[in-house]
């Protein structure tokens, strides 16, 4: 995993430890995002991708073990600090997270107004420039609450690249497009990291997708990294486990349940003797 | 008998506890506020939908008020034959007890509940997170406008709902019951206070808008992130505002009013 030498590194991680109280996320977990390219994290539903960006983000704390972006400890920087690393990069949630008391136009044009005195003219040009790249310009005046849900992801979309940013990470941006959305989103990932350069960090569950777009796959399960590598070499691994992920065999050495007691005895247990 | 105490112990360090932790919060808050004469625009909108919004409830609860004392303090005064002190009567309740008290507690049912559950909204759809992420610090941007907003309001609501109290008074006792004009409005006038009555009741109502709004806001901000712990936090508001607010009446009327 070292094949990159630190200042191609957008984002370090060594012998990260996290735990959602007594539930260990990650156990002594390294990680590289290289500078200007799309990194894909890959990993079954519930392992920690998205509290990883949220750690990347500086939201939430390690228990042990470093963060760094752009050479910088995330959280060891003043508050000061922090926010001027924020906006160095942008995290498109999971969920979305509109403002729903703001129209489509001010979510997009929220960053451009909370960080730049732009004139209003120039900052409805840009807004609606973001809006077209996702194919809403014409939905500008809505609410949130009248956009379906791919809608709502595509404008937080457009708000998480408002303000052009040097890296955004991508919670699961193809959920809930339809196959057309998909593609273009896809074309717009790949786009802002050939010509602006821009680091992608893509957590997202489409095989197909990720291996066709993504320059790095991780995978990681159990707290660990479990695969590395381009997504050819990915293709090729031996490991039964990558094997098992990439073909969505339900059987293998990924668990597909949530750790629990052995199921027969938990239906046994409900039986009264 | 041990469970007790040890239930005992348990429950004040949990409330120590919250009380610090909404100290700190406050202390956050303050620290937020400067940030805010940059930004008069997002102080303007809070004050029409904390203010503004509530004028109606405190417009016509004031009116009641004020009506339902003039009965009451006419039936009682006639049979003195001291009809005349009915002005007096009605403006001391209003301006020292029922103006700032009543109008802290509809405060926090109309505009302190509704702070909670936006904020607490905010929080559980990932808005507040999502602020942080785009650096911006939603202590400046949400929480300080909007308590800054309450703690202004209130005072100015308990005024209005003092002075719509003495004139649904009069319209009552002057008005129906056929008190003298006259001897309502100069009663009024020799036997109510400046400093004593009114700066006093200001007081309170600057206290109370203070408590509601820290309570209001911190709850919103500490809300368990998920549909059932904003209704909770919701609740918590208006019943914690309600006794913090009848708990200080008593103390600052025994600190203002005690040694008459
Ligand atoms: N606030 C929380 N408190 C306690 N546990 C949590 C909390 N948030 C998440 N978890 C736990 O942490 C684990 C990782 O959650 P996370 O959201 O990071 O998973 P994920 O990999 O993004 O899953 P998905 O692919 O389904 O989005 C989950 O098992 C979840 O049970
Ligand atoms: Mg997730």
């Amino acid at each position: 995993m070292s094949q990159h030498d630190d200042s191609a590194l957008m984002v370090k991680i060594r012998d990260l430890r996290f735990a959602h109280g007594a539930r260990t996320i990650f156990d002594g977990m390294d990680f590289d995002i290289p500078r200007g390219k799309i990194t894909a994290i890959m990993g079954p539903s519930g392992t920690g991708k998205t509290t990883l960006l949220r750690l990347i983000g500086g939201q939430l704390a390690p228990l042990a073990g470093s963060v760094l972006v752009e050479g910088e400890n995330i959280h060891g920087v003043s508050r000061d600090n922090l926010y001027r690393l924020r906006k160095r990069m942008s995290l498109l949630f999971q969920t979305g997270a509109l403002f729903t008391d703001l129209t489509v136009f001010e979510n997009v044009a929220f960053p451009l107004r909370e960080h730049t005195r732009l004139p209003e003219s120039m900052l409805r040009d840009l807004v609606l420039m973001k809006l077209q790249v996702v194919g809403l310009r014409g939905a500008r005046d809505l609410m949130p609450a009248e956009l379906s849900g791919g809608m709502a992801r595509r404008v937080a979309l457009a708000r998480a690249i408002a303000l052009d940013p040097a890296m955004i990470m991508y919670d699961e941006p193809f959920t809930g497009q339809d196959p057309i959305t998909v593609g273009v989103i896809m074309q717009l990932i790949r786009m802002l990291t050939d010509t602006l350069g821009i680091t992608s960090i893509i957590v997202s569950h489409d095989v197909h997708e990720l291996s066709m777009i993504s320059d790095y796959m991780y995978m990681i399960a159990g707290g660990k990294v479990v695969g590395y590598g381009t997504p050819q070499e990915l293709g090729h691994s031996e490991s039964g486990w990558i094997r098992q992920f990439l073909g969505g065999l339900p059987d293998g050495p990924v668990p597909f349940h949530y750790p629990a007691v052995d199921y027969a005895q938990d239906l046994l247990a409900g039986v009264t003797p | 008998m041990i469970d007790w105490f040890q239930n005992l112990g348990r429950t004040s360090l949990a409330i120590f506890e919250r009380l610090g932790c909404s100290g700190l919060f406050l202390l956050r808050v303050l620290a937020a506020l400067p940030a805010l004469a940059t930004r008069p625009r997002l102080l303007i909108i809070q004050l029409y939908s904390v203010g503004v919004l509530s004028m109606m409830l405190i417009v016509i609860s004031g009116l009641n008020v004020g009506m339902v004392l003039g009965l009451q303090g006419y039936n009682t005064l006639v049979d003195f034959g001291a009809e005349d002190s009915l002005g007096q009567v009605v403006a001391l309740s209003l301006v020292r007890e029922l103006g700032p008290v009543v109008a802290a507690l509809l405060f926090a049912g109309r505009a302190g509940s509704a702070l909670t559950a936006e904020i607490g909204l905010m929080k559980a759809t990932e808005q507040l997170a999502g602020m942080e992420m785009m650096a911006v610090d939603p202590m400046k941007r949400v929480i300080a406008p909007r308590f800054i907003a309450a703690v202004l309001s209130m005072p100015l609501l308990a005024t209005m709902f003092s002075a719509v109290g003495v004139l649904g008074g009069y319209f009552v006792g002057v008005g129906l019951l056929g008190v003298d004009s006259g001897a309502f409005w100069s009663q009024m006038q020799s036997k109510v206070d400046f400093y004593d009555d009114i700066v006093n009741g200001l007081v309170k109502s600057v206290v109370f808008g203070f408590v509601a709004a820290w309570i209001a806001v911190f709850e919103g901000y500490d809300a368990v992130p998920t549909t059932e712990g904003v209704s909770r936090a919701t609740t918590r508001t208006v019943v914690h505002t309600a006794f913090a607010v009848l708990g200080l009446d008593f103390i600052l009327t025994a600190l203002m009013f005690g040694s008459d």
